[in-house]
């Protein structure tokens, strides 16, 4: 079966709709888990970017940057939930609202 | 409507469509569901843009791993009382509007320039059945430097979170 | 044939057809396994085992089958029904999935993808939300639990056996499935025999994939009450278990395929041994296995003490006779395409029926391991040793490749030993897997 014959100018959009969105999620959700999510929404957009360029261009650059990327949101989502997890521990909560306090 | 389109929007529809489903729910657990799909999707048109071993790297790595770690962290901190309470912050509608407005941006940019890329495109050749080969020769070759320091990257972030969500006894 | 279907859909229609027959057949092949686990666990208990259903508990099966769907559903009040609904759903979904790479036979595979066996990890590890979700969704502190505990172990051991696997592929050179069977045939030799130790590796990890004991603490009955499973019932209690027997039959198959040979007849051909000699011996095995199948069932006919049982004895040996004939005729008359086909189906089934009886010898012979136990077996013991396998493999491969050294056996011994020896090492070091955790927190 022939690769995808769609344009990347399409993918490109798809991009910017994932992008938007987990903008949107990052800046006005107040659970801070949510606010993660919406983080690996945006790098997933990314993604796309990379490897619909590497399908137009023909070359394997594209994924291999795809998969640094996936490696590298892999290693913050770890680091960031061992941070809401010591932070609940200590305030019980995971709103962003509420850990407006530097020092008890 | 070729098979290649009808994947794509499928895809695509199900990508965006669960992303909006998981930035507003009210349950975590129901979010971080809608996330799956999403990324499960991404993965899908992955699949479509021939890059197959992106395809299962994302479903073990993304989906399989990442995942699963949030899930459990959802788990190990859910409250029952988030459910009753507002889920979205004060600057909600500025924030809103502004990320509208850079999508909208950006997306006039990408509209007027439709079909407009400059080089053209390499022939949209039949699918190497050695895809995996070549991103395991570009890995080890000519991108071996960020190899290492990518493992060196998760050494790194692997004790960190060991060490954040360490109980101090 | 071809003439009839128009040419858009012709490359789907075979695959469909095998889709149709594996998910038609694999809930019978799997409640034919439990049968087999309960009849097996009371030999090694010196009992019996069911029997009172059908001859020999043969419709025993069937009959549960029966009760599981005619029991009340029930549903926790304060649990998330959607959740509920398709946590079951994804699980079996997934394992189901997981069989369209699996090949059973030269032409009997739904998709040969490239990557089929790095696809059938990733599905395999998308199981895992059936049992998170599903724990979860039960609002119940026994099912969310069992069902973290779970999802940690699976998640522990997919490192490991993926390594196990990964010492298996460099022989393959390919992660197609077809690549890798075709490749032991090129080289002549089953993988098992160059990297036992990745086999033995991949073996363990698989037993703690699938739940199954000694790595069952999750879904004991005398832990967590039934781990994930606790509050789910009737149909959608029969839908885990099947998944938990598909996922066995899946590890099953990627073991026969990547280290047994997959469909290959385990003994080299004799008619290229022995050039001359008209029929090939091995050819002859199944009917001779089914015959004597036949025989045996026909013989216990008489002795059932109701009449309805005899009958269904008599018919089972009826079964098996047809089979052995049709064995027989595909060995002396069909062609060379079809001959293949149900050899190869019939190797293969049997030496995924060899694997599943060591899951079943193992689970009625070693102790429930404790869950930091477990933990600490996974990270500790397993993930370094198939790291120094595929460290040693890798070594092999290169001295195969680089310098030419065509038999890499002596590498492959000595690596071998050296992880063996690691093995030794850490077991005798450091703490001991069954010693009492320090006060570490969790």
């Amino acid at each position: 079966m022939a690769a995808s014959t769609i344009a990347p100018d399409y993918y490109l959009l798809l991009s910017l709709a994932l992008f938007t969105i987990g903008v949107i999620g990052v800046l006005t959700r107040r659970n801070v888990i949510v606010v993660l999510m919406s983080i690996e929404l945006i790098l997933n957009a990314v993604n796309i970017n990379l490897v619909a360029f590497s399908r137009y261009w023909g070359s394997v650059d594209g994924q291999v940057f795809a998969i640094f990327v996936i490696t590298d949101a892999a290693a913050e989502a770890a680091v960031g939930l061992g941070i809401i997890l010591a932070f609940f521990r200590n305030r019980e909560t995971v709103l962003a609202d509420e850990m407006d306090m530097l020092k008890w | 409507m070729s098979l290649d389109k009808i994947l794509f929007c499928f895809f695509a529809a199900l990508a965006v469509g669960s992303a909006v489903l998981m930035v507003t729910r009210r349950n975590i657990v129901h979010s971080a569901v809608f996330l799956i799909t999403t990324l499960l999707a991404t993965a899908g048109i992955f699949l479509q843009l021939g890059a197959e071993f992106l395809f299962v790297v994302q479903v073990i790595l993304y989906v399989g791993g990442i995942m699963v770690l949030f899930v459990f962290v959802i788990m190990l901190v859910n409250l029952d009382v988030s459910l009753r309470i507002p889920q979205f912050n004060r600057q909600r509608w500025i924030a809103g509007v502004l990320a509208l407005v850079l999508g909208a941006q950006v997306f006039l940019a990408l509209w007027t320039g439709r079909g407009l890329l400059s080089l053209p495109p390499k022939r949209l050749a039949e699918l190497s059945p050695r895809n995996t080969e070549a991103v395991g020769q570009a890995l080890f070759s000519t991108y071996v430097l960020p190899l290492e320091i990518a493992s060196v990257l998760l050494l790194v972030a692997m004790i960190g979170a060991v060490v954040m969500a360490k109980r101090r006894v | 044939m071809s003439h009839l279907i128009p040419p858009a859909i012709q490359p789907y229609v075979l695959p469909v057809l095998w889709g149709v027959v594996i998910v038609a057949v694999l809930p019978l092949l799997a409640g034919y396994i439990v049968l087999l686990e309960r009849k097996v666990m009371a030999d090694m208990q010196a009992r019996l085992g069911p029997m009172r259903v059908g001859p020999h508990g043969l419709l025993q099966p069937i009959a549960d089958a029966v009760k599981l769907l005619l029991k009340e559903d029930v549903i926790p009040q304060n649990a998330d029904r959607f959740m509920f609904w398709v946590a079951p759903l994804i699980s079996v979904t997934m394992a189901l999935v997981a069989y369209s790479a699996m090949p059973f036979g030269p032409s009997f595979q739904v998709a040969d993808l490239n990557v089929g066996l790095l696809f059938i990890l990733a599905v395999s590890s998308l199981g895992i939300y059936g049992i998170v979700l599903g724990g979860w969704a039960s609002n119940s502190h026994y099912s969310l639990l069992g069902a973290l505990r779970s999802a940690a172990q699976l998640v522990s051991y997919e490192t490991a056996a993926g390594l196990g696997l990964v010492s298996g592929l460099l022989f393959a050179g390919s992660l197609s499935m077809r690549d890798i069977v075709q490749a032991q045939k090129d080289q002549g030799v089953w993988f098992v025999f160059w990297v036992p130790i990745g086999f033995f590796i991949y073996l363990v990890g698989s037993i703690a994939e699938t739940n199954r004991a000694p790595f069952d603490l999750p879904e004991a009955e005398s832990e967590l009450v039934a781990g994930y499973m606790t509050e789910y019932s009737g149909f959608r209690w029969s839908l885990y278990f099947l998944a938990e027997y598909a996922n066995m039959i899946i590890v099953a198959g990627v073991a026969a395929t990547l280290f047994l040979g997959g469909w290959l007849r385990p003994f080299p051909s004799f008619k290229e041994q022995f050039p001359g000699t008209s029929i090939e011996f091995m050819d002859l095995l199944p009917a001779l296995v089914f015959f004597a199948l036949a025989a045996y069932c026909l013989r216990l006919a008489p002795r059932q003490p109701v009449g309805v049982q005899k009958l269904v004895m008599a018919m089972v040996a009826g079964l098996c006779g047809v089979l052995a004939a049709a064995m027989a005729a595909a060995a002396a008359f069909a062609p060379e395409a079809v001959r293949q086909g149900v050899f190869g189906g019939f190797w293969f089934m049997a030496k995924v029926m060899l694997y599943l009886y060591a899951f079943l010898w193992i689970r009625f012979t070693f102790p429930r391991y404790r869950f930091d136990q477990l933990m600490r077996l996974g990270w500790r013991f397993l993930i370094p040793l198939a790291l120094v396998n595929v460290i040693g493999v890798g070594v092999a491969i290169v001295l195969r490749e680089q310098w030419g050294w065509k038999h890499p056996e002596g590498t492959l011994i000595l690596t071998t030993l050296a992880t063996l020896g690691v093995a030794v090492w850490l077991a005798s070091s450091g703490e001991k897997p069954g010693a009492a955790p320090a006060a570490e927190g969790e």
